[in-house]
């Protein structure tokens, strides 16, 4: 039995699958009629959530990166004769969009300003996590023997730790910054993609192609890298996007803490952690980004279950295979 | 059997052992907590009394040593926040509170998550279905936060429902609710998933070939088998409620718990009680994680343990 994270979204993911195919309504329609149509836009043209979910997310990344040049106002810029502006929908006007905070900042310029630091924590955070896990994973795979034990013990190890906790002891030693925080949650996160790719190494090990290259005289690391890695792409790429959706979550609950960024630094979390203050008078400062996080993971998620359709074609054999049998698929991933 | 928990036994003395190691690393690093204690005014010779006094001035190996062997007893100091209390019996006045969280939590998550994932495998694909499972994805990527706040805002100022504070459970359910909201939409697509699965066993065509009455093959046949991959999953999500969740709800909803008091010790620099909140809520992770491998033998019979 292994407990990890991994664990719970692929179980996850295999429901979102389903419950997308079944809004498909394509039960018993024949494989032939889409063969034609594979690739990546048709399919996502098929999946009306996905759909939906990259639009969103490419406007809100649009939006982000490209704050400085969109954004009317500097994330603090404002003084407190402009603060408490409410927005557009209750009596406000056009110069602050959503409202401005206590301190007389404008809501949605600090929106985008936060959603690019909050993105860029996300994708810093898979990326180093994500290379440590994989080569850790890799090495322990193909290694196997000790070598394998003494890593996947390290992982045990690691993944029982109370994560939370941890990242909060650490960030105050290290002083709230950005740097501390991608640290600390590449520190707490990369056992999850270390697991998974072990395990595809594990399957991968035995199979004709790779006895093939380590006779014709391949080396571990050219094995290891150029014939066992690229199985590794699909599983990998789906689990790096739940992934950022997980990291978007927890940077923002260590900011409202408190003790994740802090001012004049600006991200979602730090946002949510302002809507405190004055929660109860001008409780939009704290729904505004509150509504921002939710809709951002919950589109990263479906965008996940595209993807993993996407890439992998027992999936997607699964998914025009269903219709036939109404889900006789198996619970992978629980045990 | 015996071997087996033995040998888990072992595991999760290396995860405290790990746990505590790392965090009196990481502390030791956080800046002097004589600064802290005293008042700015105090004198360096004041400082230094204090400093040797609490053992700050030996090398962190002796320091490291003394505090494994002060722990092996059960005794990890004194707060230097609360002055002159022992850590672990403060620990132990917050802990029933956090306690008493995660139990009310993880019965809502419980309750929820086995008829809802059940109702939403009956009719796969179907509008009860879908709405349910589109609930479940909301629910997964709403903050925890975020959750608390709004029925903090509906409940005490909108209808001015509940005071938190007093009552005896009214102003447990939604710091409870708020707790549970994750493990809900997970457990609820795993509920489902494996129900989905059941339902189309061979073991369910032959139980409905024979004639059994539908609530049973649904009550008795599937959900018992559909129990197994829940189980585990519902042991990780007490374990996550334990160690750290509760934190982002007493926040939100001034809960007096445990991770009320570990913010508190990591804002003044409390070593020793920092130390002691680590120690307990790695033991109790080890514990429940001891306690679900026991009871996944209980209810699959074909595990073998080895």
């Amino acid at each position: 039995m292994s407990g990890t994270a991994t664990d719970e979204y692929s179980a996850h993911q295999h429901d979102v699958d389903e419950a997308l195919l079944a809004e498909q309504g394509m039960e018993g329609r024949p494989y032939e009629l889409r063969a034609s149509t594979t690739g990546l836009f048709s399919e996502l043209r098929a999946d009306k959530a996905g759909l939906l979910s990259a639009v969103f997310l490419f406007i809100v990344v649009f939006a982000a990166f490209a704050a400085p040049l969109l954004a009317p106002y500097g994330p603090v810029e404002g003084n407190p004769s402009t603060s408490s502006i409410p927005p557009i929908w209750a009596d406000g006007s056009w110069d602050h969009v959503l409202g401005t905070d206590t301190q007389g900042y404008d809501v949605l310029s600090r929106l985008m300003y936060g959603a690019r630091t909050t993105l860029l924590i996300g994708l810093a955070v898979v990326a180093i996590a994500g290379l440590f896990g994989v080569v850790l994973g890799l090495i322990a795979g193909y290694r196997g023997g000790r070598t394998d034990r003494w890593l996947m013990r390290w992982v045990d190890v690691q993944v029982a730790f109370p994560g939370l906790l941890i990242a909060l002891i650490m960030i105050a030693v290290l002083g709230p910054s950005m740097t501390s925080v991608i640290f600390v949650l590449s520190f707490n996160g990369w056992m999850v993609y270390a697991r998974m790719t072990r395990g595809v190494v594990l399957a991968a090990k035995e199979r004709p192609y790779v006895e093939a290259a380590e006779m014709v005289g391949c080396r571990p690391r050219r094995v290891m890298f150029v014939h066992i890695l690229p199985n590794l792409t699909s599983s990998l790429v789906t689990l790096a996007v739940l992934e950022f959706a997980r990291i978007i979550l927890a940077e923002a609950t260590l900011s409202f803490l408190g003790l994740g960024l802090q001012f004049p630094e600006v991200s979602l979390g730090v946002m949510a952690n302002g809507g405190r203050d004055a929660f109860f008078s001008l409780p939009r400062l704290a729904i505004i980004p509150g509504v921002v996080i939710t809709l951002i993971v919950l589109a990263v998620n479906f965008l996940a279950s595209w993807l993993r359709v996407v890439f992998d074609p027992q999936e997607r054999e699964k998914r025009f295979a269903a219709g036939a049998t109404t889900a006789a698929t198996t619970v992978e991933g629980v045990m | 059997m015996g071997r087996y928990l033995s040998q888990r036994l072992v595991q999760g003395l290396v995860v405290i052992l790990g746990v505590t190691t790392l965090v009196f690393v990481v502390t030791r690093m956080i800046g002097d907590p004589v600064n802290f204690i005293l008042p700015l005014s105090a004198s360096e010779e004041q400082r230094a009394a204090l400093r040797a006094d609490l053992g700050f001035d030996r090398s962190i190996l002796s320091q490291f040593w003394s505090f494994l062997s002060d722990a092996v007893r059960l005794d990890f100091g004194e707060s230097t926040y609360f002055r002159n209390e022992d850590a672990l019996g403060i620990v132990r006045r917050f802990l029933p509170k956090t306690l008493q969280l995660v139990v009310a939590g993880m019965i809502v998550a419980f309750v929820l998550s086995v008829p809802l994932g059940a109702i939403a495998a009956l009719r796969p694909g179907k509008l009860l279905d879908k709405f349910l499972v589109t609930l479940s994805l909301i629910g997964l990527a709403t903050p925890q936060f975020f959750l608390g706040q709004v029925i903090l805002l509906f409940t005490s100022v909108k209808f001015n429902l509940v005071q938190f504070g007093d009552g005896p459970w009214t102003h447990l359910i939604f710091p409870a609710l708020t707790l549970a909201l994750p493990a809900i939409g997970r457990l609820t697509m795993v509920v489902r998933s494996a129900m989905i699965d059941e339902l189309n066993s061979q073991y369910v065509k032959a139980a409905r070939a024979k004639g059994v009455s539908r609530r049973r093959i649904v009550g008795v046949h599937a959900l018992r088998n559909a129990a197994i991959p829940f189980v585990t999953l519902f042991g990780w999500e007490v374990i996550r409620a334990l160690a750290g969740y509760t934190l982002v709800v007493e926040a939100v909803f001034d809960w007096p718990g445990l991770g009320d008091l570990a913010i508190l010790s990591i804002r003044e620099r409390d070593f020793f009680l920092i130390q002691t909140i680590v120690f307990v809520v790695a033991v109790m992770v080890v514990l429940v994680n001891i306690v679900i491998d026991i009871a996944y033998k209980i209810i699959d019979p074909r595990v073998k343990i080895a």
